[in-house]
């Protein structure tokens, strides 16, 4: 064995009955880059045997390892008899010993796999996910309610506001988001203008555009460019971060220093993103004005001074406030289901990386929904 | 097994590995022989780890060579064909999290091999009892498994493939006396019926005793001494006599006789 890299003798096995024996005679080197060439072989040889009494020649053995062992010791095993002495009929310098320990760790009779009814597994999981995520949210709900009391406690006791933490996720989380987000929004304001550039022209009222650009950008894209910003990338920050800090144990123990998790950890995330949302809307509006001006200028010449005149005639400022009001919202719900993601990992690298995505897919999800929830809401208050 | 006893299945020689300034070891020489267990022994930040992971080829020394079964480990191409004839036990196990116990067995099967699906699996059950594990615990994920449990079900993706060399980083860190003896013992069973070659880094007195043929230390950047146990404890060296000699190094000798 000392020269593992020379060339292998071709593996094989014959067999021989004597005076009611099965005489079992390996040959070459049953070693286990030999073994796919002769295992169908050797299941079919096992029922052929099944349980007549069994003998191992190994003087025509070369070498043997433990998965050789294995597959070798195999075609006598069945469940009647799991573990027997094998015979044998001459020495080799370590067969015995390794099909003797082979033999000693397998398993041989493997409990047949529970049988499985496609319809029955597809109602489970639909009801199982539905559970689930009515569950969700009625957790959510519930740690909304105890931030909401921390905040409560923490607004009694103002020493114990975390201000350094609060200006770190406002910088982390807003002031460094601010070109990604009004970059978006200026494509989209630019995106609408064409829209309605096209549009609007063939019915010959190509300066509705402006109203057009203002309107959506002011009580929609702004707002949500923002929105969708926060909940890809400060969102999964905060689930990442938080999950990390928990699978390494820092979240134990900061419970066992006597610290609110929900004052160090939740608490300053949340008051930075709904502080800094609505300043992150206001830049994504603007921007995505400009970026509608700039295209109605290009394309139907109209002078930016015409576009603010005409939104300032045309537009009103509740749009402006309808807009911009949504901002706290979603921040709020963003980062608080960011957190809460993040204190549900457990403390392996795969639930890390489940949590991360559900929050991602609730943020959004939950955005939307509000949004549509906000649209209702509007239009009964005729805004 | 082997015709040459003393051939060496690890070599390193001049071996020098820094961090910027900070220079670990220094013209260090070391020889695993075949057949044998080889402990590693050195006081905290003297590289011992370094030296495993220099002679695994996941790092790049300043300079020297290392020959392990004959291959060249730094270079990837002489490398190639070396990780199906070892197998590596790293401290914390290192099992594939996203993987059951089975899986994370069977995956060095499926890379090396062409073995059909359901002998893998027989052979990866095999070898999760050969680790000392029940069958069951094949279908749990790494996550689910207490610290012993989970050395020995990195034991068992070591094993995989048949190896002739195997690997070991603190296998009894972590462990409370009774486990540790007991994967002492499993080491030492596994390498005498497979015939294995052993190289293992241990703080482990016990282990040094039970299980290890030679042990070497690690001290002042290069392998101060390698010896049977028993003649190194008598060395002259400073390190080395507070570490055998001192207050539970005395009650480990004093149990095991002198």
């Amino acid at each position: 064995m000392a020269a593992k890299q020379k060339q292998s003798e071709p593996i094989g096995i014959f067999l021989d009955r004597k005076d009611g024996h099965v005489v079992l005679v390996p040959a070459g080197d049953w070693v286990m880059d030999n073994l796919a060439a002769i295992d169908k072989d050797l299941r079919d040889l096992e029922e052929e045997i099944g349980t007549s009494p069994a003998v191992f020649d190994v003087r025509g053995l070369g070498r043997i390892d433990l998965a050789g062992a294995f597959v070798l010791g195999r075609t006598v095993r069945s469940c009647e008899r799991p573990h027997m002495e094998f015979q044998y009929i001459g020495k080799h310098s370590i067969a015995q010993k390794l099909m003797a320990e082979a033999d000693a760790n397998s398993e041989v009779c493997p409990l047949p796999p529970p049988p499985r009814n496609l319809l029955d597994e597809v109602l489970t999981r639909s009801g199982r996910a539905v559970m689930r995520a009515l569950d969700e949210g009625v957790q959510t709900a519930a740690f909304l309610g105890q931030l909401l009391m921390t905040f409560g406690r923490v607004l009694t006791h103002p020493r114990r506001m975390r201000w350094n933490a609060i200006v770190n996720v406002a910088e982390e989380a807003g002031v460094n988001a601010l070109p990604i987000i009004a970059l978006l929004a200026f494509f989209i304001g630019a995106v609408v203008a064409f829209l309605g550039a096209n549009l609007l022209t063939r019915f010959g009222a190509s300066l509705f555009t402006v109203d057009l650009v203002a309107l959506a950008v002011l009580r929609e894209f702004g707002v949500m460019m923002m929105a969708l910003i926060l909940a890809g990338r400060s969102n999964s920050a905060f689930t990442a971060h938080i999950g990390a800090m928990k699978m390494r144990q820092e979240i134990d123990a900061m419970q066992v220093l006597g610290m609110d998790t929900f004052e160090v950890l939740v608490l300053p995330r949340v008051i930075a993103c709904v502080v800094m949302a609505p300043v992150l809307a206001f830049a994504a509006t603007i921007a995505g004005l400009i970026g509608g001006g700039l295209v109605t200028w290009a394309v139907l010449d109209v002078s930016p001074t015409l576009f603010v005149s005409r939104m300032q005639e045309n537009v009103p400022l509740v749009h402006f406030w309808v807009g911009i009001a949504k901002a706290p919202v979603f921040a709020l719900a963003i980062s608080i289901i960011g957190c809460r993601q993040g204190l549900l990992v457990e403390g392996n690298v795969q639930s890390l990386g489940e949590r991360t995505t559900a929050s991602v897919v609730q943020a959004l999800f939950t955005v939307i929904f509000i949004d549509a929830v906000f649209a209702m809401v509007y239009l009964e208050l005729g805004l | 097994m082997s015709a040459d006893p003393h051939q060496n299945i690890i070599e390193v020689r001049n071996l020098t590995n820094a961090f910027g300034p900070h220079v670990v070891h220094q013209n260090l020489d070391l020889d695993v022989r075949r057949g044998e267990v080889l402990g590693l022994v050195g006081g905290s930040g003297t590289g011992k780890s370094v030296l495993m992971n220099t002679i695994l080829g996941l790092r790049k020394p300043q300079g020297g060579q290392i020959r392990v079964l004959g291959h060249d480990t730094q270079s990837p191409s002489s490398r190639r064909g070396l990780e199906s004839r070892w197998g590596v036990l790293f401290q914390n196990g290192a099992l594939f999290s996203s993987l059951t116990v089975k899986e994370n067995v069977i995956l060095p099967l499926r890379e090396h091999t062409r073995l059909p699906e359901k002998l893998m699996s027989e052979l990866a059950d095999m070898k999760i009892m050969l680790a000392g594990l029940e069958a069951d615990a094949g279908v749990k994920r790494p996550s689910e498994l207490s610290g012993g449990m989970l050395k020995r079900a990195a034991l068992a993706r070591a094993l995989a493939l048949d190896p002739e060399l195997l690997f070991f980083d603190e296998p009894t860190s972590g462990l409370d006396p009774i486990s540790a003896a007991a994967f002492d013992e499993l080491i030492g069973q596994l390498q005498s019926t497979l015939d294995l070659s052993v190289f293992m880094i241990t703080h482990d007195l016990d282990s040094l005793y039970a299980i290890c043929d030679r042990v070497a230390v690690l001290a002042d950047k290069k392998v101060e001494i390698v010896a049977p146990v028993k003649d190194v404890v008598k060395s002259e060296h400073p390190w080395i006599q507070a570490y055998f000699h001192g207050k539970r190094g005395r009650s480990v000798i004093g149990d095991s006789g002198k």
